[in-house]
């Protein structure tokens, strides 16, 4: 397997504010990417998924460990992986066709180009005939693929995806699993995704590492064997659900623990 | 591979303003308007309270058509100095949010004083820029400019700071440095919060208009107010009244068709909340 991204030992210790501790978010999380891979990992919210990616994608220094770029450590980290944060983050002044070429505009490509080369994809991506719209008018399903567009035109070959389904309903959020499965597949993207969702996780992945929080760190990592292309249908047989309690099990038992410490 | 995911929305015909909903709109405020004027004529009428005291509506209008040259000759001066004080103001007030919202120490040093300087009160500081800079128009401008500057300003630098950090995120994993995400996200972001200060210094700056005339004038609508006072032409100080309120009006509505024209997106999203609550 050709390793793109490789993280070992890192971990992140936020400051004291006064009158608190520091705080230690993750803990030793180490993790491998294979160029086109769909990795997911999951955990509870807090457990410092979030933070994770920031790091991944250079936005935040770790306080240990290192990141690994196709095995070289890069001079800078920000800018060579594609990053979505929480929330479509599309700009409302923007039309949609002009939300989903700002990377391109920003690494110099002429205006004129950039919207050629993101009407290619319109069709795709399900955003044709709303190109000119604002993104008020668009349905959150809607938004989250102009979000997606805009990250895949980038051109990034490692995608990290936070919770990018994480605020719509549960139709869409299905849709739009199957959705991505099929542009990631024509595309041959590599992907990292993070969600609270087992079952999303198990249905994209590869491969899905669960994370536990505080400090965060990988508690388990689980191969997906199911063959591709994947269908929703999938879900609802055994061996899925099977594989999806499996990873349950090691989050259950920390929720249970969490509470037990609490009452006490 | 055609997609047919969540809710397609339709394309929508852009909102044509019909006759009937622009009635609709402007009717009630007018009828409410004339119903007020009406019981106001009828109370002086029936009341027999002399003109000196209060002035019917329709003595008011008689004294605005007498006037007119002399009240026409003082608006101009009136709206010149509005207008060049409030370009200052808004120049100041970017100017000075943009400084501050460009550095943490530059905005924990200056930001204190701009609140301090509105809390001077500023028929007070007027008398002092009067003494300073004569009778002219410049005083006035100065006293404009320092009334209105501060809601530029203050929502300028809420507006800047409005912008989503997972925003400024994204852009600097595209390559945006500070400056591009000061211009793509920052200041766009800013503008509707600029806007709603632009709105609030409008009014402000009638009233320091006023005030600045009150304290020295040669000429000026401020100043007809104090002439016709000493001679106890009440219909025409309230003559002079409306023709301020009218300023007022024009200046607050100017600014919001500019920001109907300039920011064709937000009117867009606000209606989409509207509708979606």
């Amino acid at each position: 397997m050709n390793v793109v991204l490789e993280a070992s030992g890192l971990s992140k210790t936020y400051r004291a504010e006064r009158g608190s501790e520091a705080l230690l978010a993750l803990a030793d999380v180490s993790l491998a990417l294979g160029s086109g891979e769909f990795v997911s990992i999951v955990g509870p919210s807090g457990c410092g998924k979030s933070t994770l990616l920031k790091i991944l994608a250079g936005l935040l220094p770790a306080s240990g460990g290192e990141v690994l770029l196709v095995g070289a450590r890069p001079e800078k980290l920000l800018g060579h992986v594609g990053y979505m944060p929480q929330g479509d983050q599309l700009m409302p002044w923007r039309t949609t066709l002009d939300n989903v070429t700002v990377g391109l505009e920003l690494a110099g490509m002429r205006r004129r180009e950039a919207r050629e080369s993101a009407r290619r994809e319109l069709d795709a991506f399900g955003l044709t005939g709303f190109e000119r719209h604002w993104p008020s008018a668009l349905s959150g399903g809607m938004r989250q693929r102009a979000a997606l567009l805009r990250t895949f035109l980038a051109g990034r070959e490692i995608l990290l995806l936070d919770e990018p389904f994480g605020a719509l309903d549960a139709i869409t959020r299905e849709a739009m699993r199957e959705w991505l499965l099929e542009v990631w597949e024509s595309h041959r993207k590599t992907i990292l995704l993070v969600t609270h969702d087992v079952e999303e996780a198990v249905f994209l992945s590869d491969r899905v590492q669960v994370m536990s929080g505080r400090p965060g760190r990988i508690r388990a990592t689980v191969e997906v064997p199911f063959p591709r292309p994947r269908t929703l249908t999938q879900a609802s047989r055994p061996d899925f659900i099977a594989l999806k309690e499996q990873l349950l099990a090691p989050l259950r038992e920390e929720q249970r623990e969490r509470l037990r410490v609490a009452a006490q | 591979m055609k997609l047919m995911l969540g809710g397609r929305l339709e394309p929508r015909a852009p909102q044509s303003l019909h006759a009937r909903s622009l009635l609709r709109r402007v009717g009630p405020p007018i009828a409410f308007g004339v119903i007020v004027l009406a019981l106001w004529q009828a109370y002086v009428a029936l009341s027999g309270v002399r003109q000196q005291v209060v002035p019917s509506p329709l003595e008011v209008a008689r004294a605005l058509v007498r006037d007119r040259a002399v009240i026409a000759s003082g608006a101009g001066t009136t709206l010149e100095e509005i207008l060049i004080g409030y370009g200052v103001a808004i120049v100041v007030g970017v100017a000075l949010a943009l400084a501050l919202a460009s550095s943490r120490l530059v905005e924990r040093s200056v930001y204190p004083w701009l609140v301090v300087s509105q809390l001077i009160p500023i028929p007070a500081i007027a008398v002092v820029v009067v003494l300073w800079t004569g009778f002219d128009i410049v005083p006035h401008v100065i006293v404009i400019a320092l009334v209105s500057f501060f809601p530029v300003a203050v929502n300028t630098i809420d507006g800047l700071r409005s912008t989503d950090a997972d925003l400024l995120d994204l852009l600097a994993t595209l390559g945006a440095g500070r400056w591009r995400r000061m211009r793509l996200a920052q200041a766009p972001s800013a503008l509707p919060f600029l806007f709603s200060g632009l709105r609030v210094a409008a009014a402000l700056a009638v009233i320091g208009a006023v005030i600045a005339e009150w304290v020295g004038a040669t000429s000026g609508l401020g100043k007809l107010i104090l002439s016709y006072e000493d001679q106890t032409a009440t219909p025409d100080v309230f003559a002079v009244v409306v023709v301020l309120a009218v300023i007022g009006v024009a200046l607050f509505s100017a600014v919001g068709l500019l920001e109907r024209v300039a920011l064709p997106w937000y009117r867009v999203a606000g209606e989409q909340d509207a509708r979606r609550r």
